[in-house]
């Protein structure tokens, strides 16, 4: 742990993230004014004692709704990043330890995954059973998929190649032993540093997805969501479009810095990988 | 490396195949009938009768899928139940403004992006890195369509320097038609010159570290000549990957930066659809994003190997 | 006057000095060595000599060429260097461009330093001059062997035509007969061109047979230094001398357990690999490992050597059950197997030592648990039995019970190595497999190994498989040794019979590539 603290960025990366996630676990319980009290009369105030962020078009407190929007985009994305590492590391060890068709299969599914970005699986999934935050959660979980399916077998065949591997072979351990003891904690910090990057890749997703409509729907809010409110209005009252949106920089901002610390301070060979930078 | 291209082109034509599939079944057969589906509840059982018929939904599913395949080879797409048009109209009428946004954006990124990133790592650890390097990670971290707002805000609004949205067809004014695409494809282009800096410092730092740079140097070049004759290349392969990948998630993009600008490009045909339950649009709309993606990144690889007479061989021989 | 002269040389990253006060003189067209180990110092010194030093390092004294300083300038440097110095560096796999055809490599070579020189010549000259063919010029690096990216690393040092040669272990990484015709080819252009060399290894053989002045660095210090033969004749330092003893492989035979029936035996044995295999595509298969026939009896030692990719590795995998033979058969005391369908009963008489003692411990796993793992195959063991068995074998290779607590990383190379032969002796095995079982380790170690391994043997009446490209290793060691080539044994014999009369042309080469052992009139 005094390891990982040595790289400020990273500290700084994980306590920033740390401030956000709890002022979004906050809006669970308590938000300054409840995010559905609709105000007509207080509509468009400015940041005042009372609001200090503001309201909105219906005269909602912009803070709470910050506040809660923080957690939807955080809940969005850590869901969408267990619904890939879930199914995409199991798939990528698989992969790794059998080899041979098993692994020609999973490669050519991960191809095949690659040509759905997010928005195409979320338009699909729309048409089918209309909008909603699980969409966003379903379409970005499944673009997950295949980035952690990559990112495991390539770090396992490095691994499986190492002699340690082949001794417990020769021990008669099965490939599934083999995946679990030997390959998996071996590929752990691998998959951390490429959990915190699909973490701000998902959150922009999750935004994009919202501020089209496929995403999270009303009375539930997200930070994609206000934007997309803010859409007819951002040329009069740009602090609706403002606000929100620099919520998700300096989230998506935090995150980063946080992974590319984590990645400097496991192990400065991970530089080399090949991490999906992509959204 | 013809019986490479040959492998790629047929990995492609399966994937493309397989996709077309799983649309099929998603938009086809999941719904149980899809004539019901679009009409809504409230539909009388003559309508849904009449639409069944105008789909062909009468013969089996293996003919439907068979047909539809058939017909976009020939440029067939099907025809819009709610547009009364025929979908593959609707669709290039539609490309005519996204394929440019996602190009503009493309080169925009690409001469930004490969400079910055270059000019870091040559001077890795200096003001003017840290200073690009602090530029992308925000870049990076702001949402694209966020961007195009603040972006209206300032250029149509503040300055008055651009409209703010909205297109003219090119044929009527082909000026009015750029202008019109500067702003959205500026706000398209921000994080992928982000990233493409990024990747491209981290490559170009990876490969100073190489021993044939050092080779390079021993043969009596400086370091900044042995990067430049040697090291650029052979950073840019990684380069070239991530490349592929932007131009793919490019196009899926401009759907929702159309959507800042008003801009009547295939983001906008495709939320009327979803909207209108006209699955027939959904279908050839999301078929021709992924031929977009599938086809770039065939692209690519082909280019990759192109480039490295490694992988030419590795797959070929 | 000297061609180049060192002068209280000193290297420091930050705060550590890692070369400290150097200095020596090499004259025009003498061959200079510098000896030392990993960690030494001596890649840095040829380094700062080039003015390529890595970032972060500082140089302190002085560094003269023909008496005058070496310019302050990145770009005059850059420009003495590739007139005046030629580099040949370790790595053949990854010193080369890859993109680049090796013709243009040696040519920008030619273009950079050298005015007016007829390029369309010059190179297949070098090419000629360096033991390559001319088409050869039109590949690309990865399109060649270790040994002929090595040449041409040579050819592009040579395509300058300078003064001085600086070799930093051109041949490590090479298979010893490679390594014997680079390391003559080098000797051979040197007295052609009258050029210096600055020859730089750990291995005292190669000095010798090359330099004839010689320097030893140790921690950055230079150690001992003198004309080569007197040098190795007669070490002053007591470092110098354990060197020196190291290099020699003392026989170990003194006593040995007596040889029994056959234990095992290897019938017909034929491995086939599917190239590049696709679905749809067959390609043609290659054969690693061809009809190969022998027997090992109990405690023997046998002794499989032979070229790098001969198939000696892949034989040995399916001997100890982690590869399958395409066809013939095995039998381990009367029963008969073909590789992986090894039955696990008999799993736990063959053990395996790896070649790498970095890898072949799991980093996340502590060293009782990793010992441990073997002992899966007797399902009999209870808790105190099985830590009854690590103590055992923990202690018969000299290391303590605590250790058992301890991860890998704690480990040095010659401690993981006894480790790994621990483990492999967990389950009491029968047929101890040793892939490479030194030539990973510093020299200072590998004797002490040999020595645990012949104690080992006499003590438990063990059978040994030892795989190895070491030829004065096996001499000492084995009872009895097969030479592999392109997957089949082509010859089997003593190893005194071997190596003083060899028959087949393939032992031939690897018994003249040998270089003659130090301090003995070659």
């Amino acid at each position: 742990m005094k390891r990982l603290f040595a790289h400020p960025s990273l500290a700084i990366g994980l306590i920033a993230t740390l401030i956000f996630l709890a002022i979004g676990v906050v809006s669970l319980v308590w938000t300054p004014f409840p995010i559905e009290q609709i105000d007509i009369p207080r509509r468009f105030l400015g940041p005042t004692p009372e609001h200090w962020l503001g309201t909105d078009n219906l005269g909602r407190d912009m803070l709470s709704l910050v506040m809660a929007g923080t957690w939807t985009s955080f809940l969005v994305a850590a869901v969408a990043v267990v619904i890939g590492m879930g199914v995409g590391v199991p798939l990528g060890l698989a992969a790794a330890a059998w080899g041979g068709p098993v692994e020609w299969l999973v490669l050519r599914l991960s191809d095949f995954i690659f040509a759905f970005p997010a928005v195409i699986v979320a338009i699909l999934v729309t048409t089918l059973i209309g909008p909603g935050a699980p969409n966003a959660i379903l379409a970005i979980g499944i673009f997950n998929i295949p980035v952690f399916a990559r990112v495991a077998r390539g770090g396992a065949l490095s691994v499986a190649t190492l002699d340690f591997v082949a001794a417990g072979r020769l021990a008669g351990l099965n490939n599934a032993m083999i995946a679990w003891r030997h390959l998996l904690p071996n590929i752990m910090s691998l998959l951390i540093v490429q959990g915190t990057i699909q973490m701000s890749l998902g959150i922009l997703s999750e935004a994009g997805l919202s501020y089209i409509g496929l995403g999270t729907q009303p009375p539930e809010t997200s930070l994609g969501l206000m934007l997309k409110d803010a859409q007819g209005l951002f040329l009069i009252h740009p602090l609706l479009t403002i606000i929100p949106g620099l919520a998700i920089v300096l989230i998506v901002i935090a995150l980063n810095i946080a992974g590319d610390g984590l990645r400097d301070a496991i192990d400065p060979r991970l530089r080399q990988g090949n991490p999906n930078v992509l959204a | 490396m013809i019986l490479f291209a040959l492998r790629r082109f047929l990995g492609f034509a399966v994937t493309l195949l397989v996709a077309a599939l799983v649309i099929f079944w998603l938009l086809d057969l999941l719904p149980g009938d899809p004539a019901q589906f679009i009409l809504g509840i409230n539909a009388t059982p003559e309508s849904v009768a009449r639409l069944r018929l105008q789909m062909g939904l009468d013969t089996p599913a293996p003919e439907r899928f068979i047909a539809w395949i058939w017909g976009m080879l020939g440029g067939d797409f099907g025809m819009s139940y709610t547009q009364r048009a025929p979908v593959g109209e609707l669709i290039w009428g539609r490309l005519g403004v996204t394929l440019p946004l996602a190009i503009f954006a493309m080169v925009i990124s690409v001469a930004v992006g490969l400079p910055l990133g270059i000019l870091a790592a040559r001077r890795r650890g200096k003001a003017l890195d840290t200073a690009v390097m602090v530029v992308a990670q925000t870049g990076i971290a702001i949402p694209n369509f966020w961007f195009g707002m603040l972006l209206t805000l300032l250029f149509a609004v503040v300055l008055r320097w651009l409209p703010p949205g909205g297109f003219t067809p090119w044929h009527e004014n082909p000026g009015l038609a750029f202008r019109g695409l500067i702003l959205p494809s500026l706000a398209l282009a921000l994080p992928q010159a982000s990233i493409l800096a990024r990747v491209m410092r981290t490559a170009l730092v990876d490969v100073t570290s190489q021993d044939y740079i050092r080779t390079a140097r021993a043969k009596g070049l400086t370091m900044g000549e042995a990067v430049w004759r040697h090291g650029v290349r052979n950073a840019l392969l990684p380069v070239l990957t991530i490349l592929g990948l932007q131009f793919a998630y490019l196009v899926a993009g401009t759907i929702i930066v159309e959507n800042v600008f008003y801009l009547p490009g295939l983001g906008k045909l495709i939320y009327t659809a979803i909207l209108e339950r006209d699955l027939i649009l959904v279908r050839g709309a999301t078929i021709i994003l992924i031929l977009a993606v599938t086809a770039t990144m065939l692209v690519t690889d082909i280019a990759y190997a192109l480039v490295d007479p490694r992988l030419r061989e590795r797959s070929a021989s | 006057m000297s061609l180049l002269e060192v002068s209280d040389l000193s290297i420091r990253f930050g705060a550590t000095e890692v070369v400290s006060g150097l200095s020596f003189a090499i004259a025009p067209g003498e061959r200079f060595g510098i000896i030392g180990e990993s960690g030494s110092g001596k890649t840095l010194t040829s380094l700062a000599i080039a003015g390529l030093l890595p970032e972060g390092a500082s140089l302190t004294g002085r560094i003269a060429l023909d008496g005058a300083p070496m310019p302050a300038s990145e770009r005059d440097m850059a420009r003495l260097r590739g007139r005046r110095i030629g580099m040949v560096f370790q790595e053949p796999m990854t010193a080369l461009n890859p993109l680049m055809r090796v013709s243009e490599q040696i040519a920008e070579s030619i273009r950079l330093n050298r005015d007016n020189a007829a390029v369309q010549l010059e190179v297949p000259a070098l090419l000629g001059e360096v033991g390559l063919d001319p088409s050869h010029g039109s590949r690309f690096p990865h399109q060649l062997s270790g040994g002929q990216r090595q040449r041409v690393m040579i050819a592009m040092a040579l395509a300058s035509q300078p003064d001085l040669l600086i070799a930093d272990e051109p041949t490590s990484a090479l298979d010893l007969i490679t390594q014997r015709k680079v390391l003559d080819l080098i000797a051979e252009i040197c007295a052609r061109r009258h050029m210096a060399l600055l020859f730089i290894s750990h291995d005292l053989k190669a000095v010798a047979r090359l330099c004839t002045r010689v320097a030893v660095m140790h921690r950055g210090r230079l150690v001992e230094r003198g004309e080569a033969a007197q040098v190795f004749a007669s070490p002053q330092q007591d470092y110098t001398q354990k060197l020196v003893a190291a290099s020699r492989f003392d026989p170990l035979r003194a006593e040995r357990p007596p040889i029994g029936g056959t234990l095992l035996e290897v019938d017909g044995v034929t491995r086939d690999y599917r190239q590049n295999g696709f679905v749809f595509w067959a390609e043609k298969s290659l054969r690693a490992v061809n009809e190969v026939h022998f027997s090992v009896a109990q405690g023997e030692c046998l002794a499989l050597v032979g070229p790098s990719g001969c198939g000696k590795t892949t034989l040995a995998k399916i001997i100890v059950g982690l590869d399958r033979a395409t066809s013939g058969a095995i039998r381990l005391d009367g029963t008969s197997y073909h590789g992986s369908d090894l039955p696990k009963p008999l799993r736990r008489d063959i053990s395996l030592v790896f070649q790498d003692p970095f890898g072949s411990f799991n980093p996340r796993r502590s060293i009782g648990d990793s010992l441990s793992e073997p002992l899966r195959l007797e399902p009999g063991l209870d808790r105190p039995a099985i830590d009854a068995r690590l103590v055992e074998a923990v202690t018969a290779v000299g290391l303590h019970a605590d250790m058992l607590d301890r991860y890998p990383h704690e480990f040095s190379g010659g401690q993981r190595q006894r480790l790994a032969i621990a483990r492999a002796l967990v389950t009491r095995p029968k047929l101890l497999v040793l892939d490479e079982p030194v030539s990973a380790l510093d020299v200072s170690v590998r004797g002490e190994v040999l020595a645990l391994l012949a104690r080992l043997q006499l003590e438990f009446g063990l059978t040994y498989l030892i795989i190895s490209h070491d030829l004065d290793m096996v001499a000492a060691i084995a009872d009895r040794v097969l030479v592999m080539e392109a997957g089949r044994i082509v010859e089997e014999g003593r190893p005194e019979q071997i190596f003083f009369a060899p028959q087949h042309r393939l032992t031939q080469e690897l018994v003249g590539a040998r270089l003659p052992d130090i301090g003995t009139p070659a």
